[in-house]
């Protein structure tokens, strides 16, 4: 999970991640969009699939790398997670606050 | 009015919770601040999550530390004010040590304001990380739930490593 993450501390590959979140693309089309060159490309791209963010599609005469589905489901349900603690803490705070309130009304 | 509690991602290294409370802010504040309070709203009980210790120096500068229990594991929560102007506004860093001892890399820090309109309170709450893996990350492991999986998968990359 962790190296999941921390294949996105480049800025390069987090470029990547963005521009595939348009659709399938070949390495040539990644870097002429984002002007890299297509050796550091497949590099990224390497690190990325290692990580588990791309995959490959072969279609034609081409390899188009694709996004994965997998970790943002993952980060989907980590955020779900996160958000119900908030809900139960900030629930409990709430009756707390209810609860001075109503002293504070009682003494005055 | 709808008091319901939101979290949503904003930008890429922000987490950002709201929610509305029928109160004055500075009820609020103190609620959301002091070391008694704190105890009794902190911990998610429902998950088997108890609060151990809530130590709290509210002045700028001044240090903060909730330790928490799950079952045999301890973990905490720290760090330090960075501005304070009660009821409306509190700056503040926090770090995460999921196991006593051992902090995350990577601090947020977490900016609070209580907005007070007719007599109810709009509380927003910004969590700012480093860098957008270091809050997707806590999302990942931060959590009291999530921690022991974690944990588990962390020993078992581990051995793994330690086999080859």
């Amino acid at each position: 999970m962790i190296e999941t993450f921390a294949a996105l501390a480049d800025p390069n590959r987090m470029r990547i991640v963005e521009f595939l979140a348009r659709g399938a693309h070949p390495v040539g089309s990644i870097g002429d969009a984002l002007g890299l060159a297509q050796p550091q490309v497949s590099k990224h791209l390497r690190v990325l699939k290692d990580a588990g963010w791309v995959d490959v599609e072969p279609r034609a005469q081409q390899r188009l790398y694709a996004l994965r589905a997998q970790p943002f489901r993952e980060l989907r349900e980590w955020l779900e997670r996160y958000r119900d603690v908030w809900r139960e803490r900030l629930d409990h705070l709430d009756e707390l606050v209810d609860e001075l309130a109503r002293e504070e009304r009682n003494k005055s | 009015m709808n008091t319901s509690t939101t979290l949503e991602l904003e930008s890429d290294r922000e987490i950002v919770i709201r929610r509305t409370f029928r109160a004055p802010a500075r009820i609020v504040f103190d609620a959301y601040t002091k070391a008694e309070y704190v105890s009794r709203w902190w911990a998610p009980k429902s998950r088997g999550v108890a609060i151990e210790s809530c130590d709290v120096d509210l002045r700028p500068g001044g240090q903060y530390r909730y330790v928490l229990r799950h079952g045999a594991e301890s973990f905490a929560f720290f760090g330090r004010y960075v501005e304070i102007a009660r009821p409306n506004r509190l700056v503040y860093t926090q770090g995460f040590e999921p196991a006593l001892g051992h902090p995350l890399p990577g601090e947020a820090t977490i900016t609070v304001t209580f907005e007070e309109r007719d007599g109810a309170t709009s509380f927003v709450a910004r969590e700012l990380y480093p860098s957008r893996e270091v809050r997707d990350g806590v999302l990942a492991t931060g959590m009291e739930e999530g921690m022991r999986e974690t944990f588990e998968q962390l020993e078992a990359l581990l051995s793994t490593l330690l086999a080859s």
